[in-house]
């Protein structure tokens, strides 16, 4: 299927990503344009203080809404959606999210698995999850689960990202729909 | 992994054979928390999850105590303590007595959390605190005051980013990988089981701390939790939610004034 078809049929974009996957983010944001036809949710591994600053930074960079989600929001198209930190994000059927400060997964929280794993039950084939950056195998299992549902999982080209690491992890363990650089990953979302 | 008509069954079998209504709990979270517990548990199949969880009753206990996320820390948001002090502690000082309601308090630690403030603002004598949990177990390990001393590092620098000034370690005496604080912080507790989905109101409070619980409820069931708070909030009181939590969306959020920018609400009405 061609790329553009991929983003036309997607109700939600996920971005997962760790260490490396901020700078990847400025370089994306400013590039995405208004109106976005769907929710774009972002999961990073973060230090767990409460620092608003990262949705403040995100928030520079584009004119597109951008929130750090609290309990019960809804998932609206066109917003962007970043993970709170110290809570793992969730999505339910009726739309909305939900959040969760049970146990860490992969030493993380948000755990960038849960967040994939709730999305695919969510959006089935309707749903691209992109990996970035990282140091940790959180991820891996996340794409699994949106593969399984239908829907189309893509990697950051473990040679351009800053640890290659979380990437290549999900490559080793499943075919992946697209292996991308930042600017390809711009021309995919756009 | 469980599925949806699955849940359905094994909510059902919860509330008609043992009382638990985890209906209008979030169900994504929900069958996270079942999922894991399959694993952790071995179960070969679905089925033989649904006979346990229906014939064996104290499977029951450890199934309800897993199923709801017993996560906790001291001093959690150390900012949210600091206001606290500096901002709510001061307005109940002139009463004669101060009624808190720890609502969901798990395993204790912010009931230890809001002693120690209560005790360096000389207000613990005449206060008492209610610490409420569905989950007797938990109940059981709060009331005990014993904690890991593993987070203790941790939970100090939270006390002194709270605004903490005496030395965190003097609360507490060290036995092995344990720590017990000190049993003039728990007199003044009281602990006992109450379900926020079906119990009412049993007393009216000063303050009411309920943090990441409502996270794990629909919206029906939180405007209901919510409700039953405003029933046991007095003139002036407080209440308390997590981090990420608010009054938003609620019905009563009009009854209320918001408490510097912390998760802080106070009952004008």
């Amino acid at each position: 299927m061609a790329e553009n078809e991929v983003i036309k049929g997607c109700k939600a974009v996920l971005i997962g990503g760790s260490t490396g996957s901020i700078d990847v983010l400025l370089s994306l944001l400013p590039a995405l344009r208004s109106p976005l036809p769907y929710a774009l949710i972002i999961v990073l591994h973060r230090k767990n203080t409460a620092d608003s600053n990262l949705a403040n930074l995100f928030a520079l960079k584009t004119s597109i809404s951008l929130v750090e989600v609290d309990d019960k929001d809804p998932i609206v198209p066109g917003n962007i959606y970043l993970a709170p930190a110290d809570y793992h994000l969730l999505l339910e059927q009726d739309g909305t999210f939900s959040l969760d400060d049970s146990e860490k997964i992969n030493y993380s929280r948000p755990s960038i698995d849960v967040t994939f794993e709730s999305a695919a039950d969510v959006y089935g084939p309707s749903l691209l999850g992109i990996l970035l950056s990282g140091a940790n195998a959180d991820g891996t299992n996340g794409l699994k689960a949106i593969k399984k549902a239908g829907g189309y999982i893509a990697v950051q080209q473990p040679e351009s990202a800053q640890v290659g690491f979380m990437p290549r992890q999900a490559m080793l363990t499943m075919p992946v729909d697209y292996v991308l650089d930042v600017s390809e990953m711009i021309t995919l979302l756009t | 992994m469980i599925e949806e008509d699955e849940i359905d069954l094994l909510l059902n079998d919860l509330y008609e054979l043992h009382g638990y209504d985890f209906t209008h709990y979030s169900r994504a979270s929900l069958k996270r928390r079942i999922n894991r517990l399959w694993a952790l548990d071995k179960f070969p199949s679905f089925a033989e999850l649904r006979y346990r969880v229906k014939s064996d009753t104290d499977y029951i206990k450890r199934f309800v105590e897993e199923l709801t996320v017993n996560v906790t820390e001291m001093f959690r948001d150390p900012q949210f303590y600091k206001t606290l002090r500096t901002e709510v502690l001061p307005t109940l000082s002139a009463k004669p007595f101060i009624r808190i309601w720890h609502a969901g308090c798990s395993t204790g630690e912010e009931v230890f959390s809001m002693a120690i403030l209560l005790r360096e603002a000389r207000l613990l004598h005449k206060s008492l605190l209610y610490a409420t949990d569905l989950n007797p177990e938990v109940l059981e390990a709060a009331r005990k005051g014993i904690f890991a001393l593993a987070p203790m590092k941790q939970y100090s620098e939270n006390y002194i980013h709270s605004g903490g000034t005496a030395d965190f370690s003097s609360y507490y005496t060290a036995q092995y990988s344990r720590v017990k604080f000190r049993e003039e912080l728990a007199e003044k507790m009281v602990f006992s089981t109450h379900n926020l989905v079906s119990d009412g109101s049993f007393n009216e409070f000063d303050l009411i701390l309920c943090r990441n619980v409502l996270i794990y409820f629909d919206k029906a069931l939180q405007e209901r939790v919510l409700t039953l708070f405003d029933e046991s909030l007095g003139p002036l009181s407080y209440l308390a939610l997590g981090a990420k939590e608010t009054l938003k969306f609620s019905t009563i959020q009009a009854k209320f004034k918001q408490v510097d920018s912390e998760k802080i609400w106070r009952k004008m009405k």
